[in-house]
């Protein structure tokens, strides 16, 4: 009887479109949204998510997240190595800079300053040249988008010019930031080229990005630095679901994605609940006579959900391939949406989404199978 | 044909009531009726008289509010649905007066859609179907959709659905009604030819006059009721 209804799935095609249609257009506006929405979430922590030798962020005890910035005094780096069950720690400054091309064109950069000596806190993917070329005189490596946001249609290459805060600097290297939230450009320096390019007073130390030594768990580490010292200190781990959970609870993105994705599930209950209770509804002729000559009511329940799985199981697979395309050429390295993908776990969860959407169309249409009097069939 | 042996069909003190209070409907007041195998029996009368009511209540679909079934010997009020629905499947063919083919499926496939209920594999349920149809005269159709086919043709194939699974009963509901008076000749000739057999009984309900010599015996209703059975008509007519 199996094949008996996916005949009659796919015999009526245009409903059977309509599902499939229903059932890919919210899975891929859901999946797209939630990728988006992630992405957006990682672009707030990529700082700490780049620096990938350090696993502590030691900072003001008052500062809420990556970009609030209050400069700790430089003796406070000291301090911190001399914490038990720290490696080494380094310093790290950020803040934003205009930024100023000699063609006259100008924007703002997120400029992260790392330790002159061990040039630890940078990003370990160089596209052109590598970490060591900050050393030379004025020199910042600048992220691929930033290069191309500057200087529009040039190839992408060392050795342009530029003005940060009317402080001269060449780009030396292009390096794979991730994208920064609050600056469209990205660019690092040497700590002490940094802090010159955006004087921020007596204090310039924004952070101390420090390692555990090998068996220490960081937390524990971090939590003796914040006990000794005074200061705040957390895992990068930590650190960086401290910084989403400020911005989720603090912008309104959470609200526009969740909105968005939210209409994605009623767009998908609609379409495909209403859709698929119209299918049973206009066959209930058909499934009437298959009871009247002798399939019991287990047989048209699993003929209706195999409908269901079929449509459901096509409309995901195209769903999701529409939206993977779309991370695939919507997100290339130097586009707006760069970084951005779709999480495995994105994609389980609207299965499960639309597994349950499904489940509750095939009920309440299985409410009709089940109860039909197959005795409608000798009604002309 | 009937002969001694008792019938494949009994109805005794049938009744059913529609609706309660001022919209209360008497359908059946207490029918008695007897349907042998080998033969076909007509149930004939003015339309609201409770012809489709019988048929339905015999074929296990209605529940009667009094009175006894029984089919080929089972109390069919004493079966519980599941049962009834898998006895219905196994020794009962249906043809009704809109077809009800799935528009899905060609001919053949609507032909085998019992044997499919009855768990015969698709491949072995098709053969068998195509057969059936090519004895109809159906053969060059077998593989056109319902849509693909005239109201007679469409018919001959629920003639082939409802004897593909050799039921011992066969259960008509108008068979003609939604046919040409050519077309509607046809299929009732066709019926007796092929439905007819010595252990199965035929029941077709109809008020076409034209066809009542068809019948071998013909129920007469009115108002719920069996009036009077008349045997033998179509050997009368032969």
């Amino acid at each position: 009887m199996y094949g008996v209804a996916l005949k009659m799935l796919f015999g009526d095609r245009v409903k059977y479109l309509g599902l499939v249609f229903g059932v890919a257009f919210a899975t891929l506006l859901i999946m797209q949204q939630g990728g988006l929405f992630v992405g957006l979430l990682e672009r707030t922590a990529s700082v700490i998510n780049d620096a990938q030798e350090a696993n502590i962020w030691v900072m003001d005890p008052q500062a809420k997240y990556i970009d609030t910035v209050r400069a700790m005094r430089d003796t406070e780096l000291a301090r911190v190595r001399g914490i038990p069950g720290v490696a080494w720690a380094v310093p790290l400054s950020k803040a934003t800079a205009a930024i100023k091309t000699l063609d006259g064109r100008i924007d703002n950069a997120a400029v992260i300053g790392i330790d002159d000596a061990t040039l630890i806190g940078a990003p370990h993917r160089f596209r052109v040249g590598s970490v060591e070329d900050l050393r030379g005189p004025d020199a910042i490596a600048i992220d691929p988008a930033g290069f191309k946001r500057l200087w529009p249609g040039e190839p992408i290459r060392p050795g342009k010019e530029l003005e940060l805060n009317d402080h001269r600097a060449v780009v030396r290297a292009i390096v794979e930031a991730s994208p920064a939230f609050t600056a469209p450009i990205v660019i690092y320096a040497r700590y002490s080229l940094a802090t010159n390019f955006v004087p921020q007073g007596r204090d310039r130390l924004s952070f101390v990005l420090a390692r555990s030594l090998p068996g220490e768990n960081p937390d524990a580490v971090a939590r003796e630095i914040a006990d000794r010292t005074g200061l705040g200190a957390l895992s990068s781990n930590a650190f960086a679901w401290k910084t989403i959970r400020y911005y989720l609870a603090n912008t309104g993105i959470p609200i526009n994605f969740g909105i968005v994705i939210l209409l994605g599930v009623i767009v998908g209950v609609a379409i495909v609940g209403l859709t698929f209770f119209m299918f049973v509804s206009d066959n209930i002729r058909q499934y009437a006579a298959l009871k009247a000559m002798g399939a019991t009511g287990a047989t048209l329940a699993r003929m209706v959900l195999l409908q269901a799985a079929v449509v459901g199981g096509i409309g995901f697979a195209f769903g999701t391939a529409f939206a993977a395309s779309f991370f695939q050429f919507a997100t290339r390295p130097d586009s707006e949406l760069r970084g951005m993908n779709l999480p495995w776990w994105i994609v389980g969860v609207v299965a499960v989404l639309m597994v349950l959407v499904l489940l509750g169309a095939t009920f309440a249409s299985l409410r009709r199978v089940m109860v039909i009097d197959p005795a409608i069939v000798f009604r002309g | 044909m009937a002969g001694s042996e008792p019938a494949a069909v009994t109805l005794r003190g049938v009744t059913k009531t529609y609706g309660e209070g001022e919209t209360l409907t008497l359908a059946l007041r207490g029918v008695d009726l007897d349907v042998h195998s080998g033969e076909i029996t007509f149930l004939v009368g003015p339309s609201g008289c409770g012809k489709t009511t019988v048929i339905t209540a015999i074929a296990g679909m209605l529940t009667p509010d009094d009175g006894q079934i029984t089919v080929f010997g089972h109390d069919i009020r004493a079966m519980s649905q599941h049962d009834l629905t898998r006895f219905r499947g196994q020794t009962t063919g249906f043809i009704f007066q809109q077809f009800n083919l799935l528009p899905a499926l060609t001919a053949a496939e609507n032909a085998s859609v019992p044997l499919l209920i009855a768990g015969r594999p698709a491949g072995e349920a098709t053969r068998a179907a195509a057969t059936l149809l090519e004895h109809l005269d159906l053969g060059p159709h077998i593989n056109k959709l319902p849509s693909q086919l005239s109201g007679g043709q469409q018919q001959r194939v629920a003639i082939a659905r409802a004897l593909v699974h050799r039921p011992r009963l066969v259960l008509c509901d108008e068979p003609t009604a939604s046919l040409d008076a050519e077309a509607g000749l046809g299929v009732i000739r066709l019926l007796r030819e092929v439905a007819l057999a010595a252990d199965r009984a035929v029941i077709v309900v109809t008020h076409d006059d034209r066809i009542f010599p068809y019948a071998d015996r013909i129920a007469h209703m009115a108002d719920g009721r069996i009036l009077g059975v008349d045997a033998n008509i179509a050997k009368e007519v032969s």
